[in-house]
């Protein structure tokens, strides 16, 4: 029964201990170089995606984020294949922001949408994602902002907490318009026409509830099953894994589930904390079983803060490959606190993923801050002054 | 393999011991890398080696080992390794229904009892094999990781007894050895990966154990190991030894220093 992986297997195929005929090895773990554990055509059938570029340290494949500081506070990007998961803020304000944002990117770069959620439409949210600043609108825009920003505070050198000065603020001026991150208008709507134009596939749970499961009942809820299989479903169909021969996919999916573990999934882990412990864990496996070997990036948000049973955060934590938390003001006593003025909450960067490699990109800036205004999301290193009003 | 790693075990991959069950375990930080320097020594060590790799993808092994020094292409081909990808195969058994017990099999399942399919298949991965010419070393299991099984369903006492099995049957019949990696959340309210760390950790020979750093994140030392030898078989009043280093990992290997005397500070 146990098929040892002898020498017989052929150079194309994986060679699983479960021989389920040959696949192309189409995974996105592709070495830059000549030799590339897929052959060279496939390297560069790689290469010429619209939106993706190998990332400098591993040859990883890369996409961006929708948000071109958090890109680089990942190391580049969100590596293909795997999964990013934003802790939400307390009243999903950001986290449902920085879903837009992915999504919109994927309609910039012509990729291919997969929007998952159990509260709203995706047709609904795709109406409301956020426009795109081409250049020279956002330009003039920006010069002022920096005008602004620049007489108040560059010319004042910190005497006491001088180290704060070298920290960097992150990326935050537009560049060209054919780069890898765009930037986005929050309080415009993206234009119809680009909307329309894309393709895209939601899942909706409430109107998918009512189906027939053809698995046999394990400990996932019914609703993870069904979104497992309706992932599934698409990336065989659209041939992002490689195994359809009719289909050569030269995209991306990419895959966007909101507030997953929430009650409106049908889990019980943010109401009790003896509930279902193993639905969303096992869910999260294999969904990063399909995504390893797909081409395919996935963002989840997730109340965190929510779920009960603080051993199922780590659990999950573990499970994914990069995850961000987003920490907001709102509410908080933060919110009137003089040293946080500027800003509308924290980013706390809590695991970057090593893949393919012994080391990863780390940003040496860990306090960081982000806000949102005049219709930009910029992140910071947070310079806290230590002593605030304090008459020098 | 990092040959100061080998150094501070005091073994070489010629002279590996065998009949041993180390247990790898990271707290606030990642282990990954001992789970590499095992992998390639043991592969160098001309050993026959079942890894059981359930986080992440074969290439990513792959790409780690070339660096290292190994190729798992090559020794899956001659046999020498036998590797079950985890995530690869969670999707076949999960969408598909199999016709055999497959490894990975309480992933179906509500309610799994055992991890029985899995030992199978490590038993029959590291049966001996009867022609002369292929004689590898000693068999070796490498299971990165456990707390992967804890949160798939399987409760603290089911993976004890596959381990337990496994132990019976590569330690003990087969004279070869086990290494597997749990991750410690130092969080008292993980129950079931306490028990399991405990349970392991009274059965291992050796203890291998990354923690971040207490005071926080750090350029030039990612973390401390620490090393504790054990003979658990023969309770001894002598302590057991204990030494601990820090570390700083980089691309294609990793550099061990006595506490306080990275070369960054000296």
């Amino acid at each position: 029964m146990a098929a040892v992986a002898t020498c017989g297997t052929g150079a194309g195929s994986t060679g699983s201990m479960v021989a389920a005929g040959s696949k192309n090895n189409v995974t996105s773990f592709q070495r830059r170089g000549p030799r590339a554990s897929g052959s060279d055509s496939s390297y560069s059938r790689l290469v010429s995606i619209a939106g993706t570029r190998p990332s400098v340290r591993n040859g990883q494949l890369l996409v961006s984020t929708g948000l071109p500081a958090l890109d680089q506070l990942l190391g580049g990007g969100l590596a293909v294949g795997t999964v990013l998961l934003i802790e939400e803020d307390k009243y999903n304000i950001y986290s449902s922001l920085l879903f837009k944002y992915f999504l919109a990117e994927g309609i910039i770069n012509g990729h291919t949408l997969l929007v998952a959620s159990a509260k709203e439409d995706p047709a609904d949210i795709l109406q409301e994602l956020p426009a795109p600043l081409l250049d020279d609108n956002v330009k003039k825009d920006f010069d002022e902002d920096a005008c602004n920003h620049k007489t108040a505070e560059s010319n004042i050198k910190m005497k006491i907490a001088w180290r704060y000065q070298l920290l960097p603020k992150m990326e935050a001026g537009p560049v060209s318009s054919s780069r890898f991150g765009h930037y986005y208008d929050a309080s415009k709507k993206m234009p119809q026409e680009l909307i329309e134009a894309s393709k895209w596939h939601g899942f909706f749970f409430p109107e998918k509830s009512s189906s027939t499961l053809n698995i046999e009942p394990c400990s996932l809820t019914h609703g993870y099953i069904k979104l497992l299989q309706f992932i599934q479903n698409t990336i065989y169909e659209e041939g992002f894994d490689g195994s359809n021969p009719q289909k050569k996919q030269k995209n991306i999916l990419r895959i966007g589930i909101q507030n997953l573990g929430s009650p409106l999934w049908g889990d019980d882990i943010c109401c009790t904390e003896n509930g279902n412990s193993h639905s969303l864990t096992k869910f999260l496996y294999v969904l990063r079983g399909l995504l390893r070997t797909s081409l395919s990036a996935c963002m989840i948000t997730m109340p965190t803060h929510l779920i009960q049973n603080k051993a199922i955060i780590s659990r999950v934590t573990n499970l994914s490959d990069t995850v961000v938390g987003l920490e907001s003001f709102i509410g908080s006593e933060r919110e009137t606190n003089p040293l946080y003025k500027d800003y509308h909450g924290l980013i706390h960067i809590r695991q970057i993923p090593r893949l393919n490699n012994l080391i990863y990109d780390v940003s040496d800036v860990k306090d960081l801050a982000f806000k949102l205004k005049r219709k930009l999301f910029t992140i910071e290193g947070w310079r806290g002054r230590s002593f605030p009003n304090l008459k020098i | 393999m990092f040959p100061e790693l080998n150094n501070l075990l005091n073994t070489t991959p010629d002279r590996a011991e065998q009949g041993k069950l180390t247990l790898l375990c990271d707290a606030n930080t990642d282990g990954s890398f001992l789970v590499h320097h095992f992998l390639s020594f043991y592969l160098k060590a001309n050993c026959k080696v079942c890894f059981v790799a359930l986080i992440q993808s074969f290439s990513h092994y792959n790409i780690v080992g070339q660096k290292l020094g190994v190729s798992l292409t090559v020794a899956r081909e001659c046999g020498q390794l036998v590797f079950l990808e985890g995530l690869k195969s969670s999707v076949d058994v999960f969408f598909r229904a199999q016709a055999e017990p497959h490894p990975l099999q309480f992933l179906r399942e509500a309610n799994a009892e055992n991890l029985q399919p899995l030992y199978e298949f490590v038993r029959e991965a590291l049966k001996p094999v009867d022609d002369g010419d292929a004689a590898w070393r000693c068999p070796v299991l490498l299971v990165d990781d456990l707390s992967v099984l804890l949160s798939l369903g399987m409760g603290a006492v089911a993976v004890l007894d596959f381990i337990h099995y496994c132990r019976a049957t590569v330690c003990w019949e087969r004279k070869g050895n086990i290494v597997a990696l749990v991750h410690d959340s130092g969080d008292t309210e993980e129950e079931e990966n306490n028990i399991l760390l405990n349970g392991l950790s009274h059965q291992s020979h050796l203890i291998l154990r990354a923690e971040g750093l207490a005071t926080g994140f750090c350029r030039d030392v990612h973390g401390q190991l620490r090393i504790l030898w054990r003979t658990p078989s023969q309770p001894t009043t002598q302590r057991d030894r204990s030494l601990t280093y820090q570390y700083k990992i980089q691309d294609k290997s990793v550099s061990f220093f006595a506490k306080g005397m990275s070369p960054a500070v000296l």
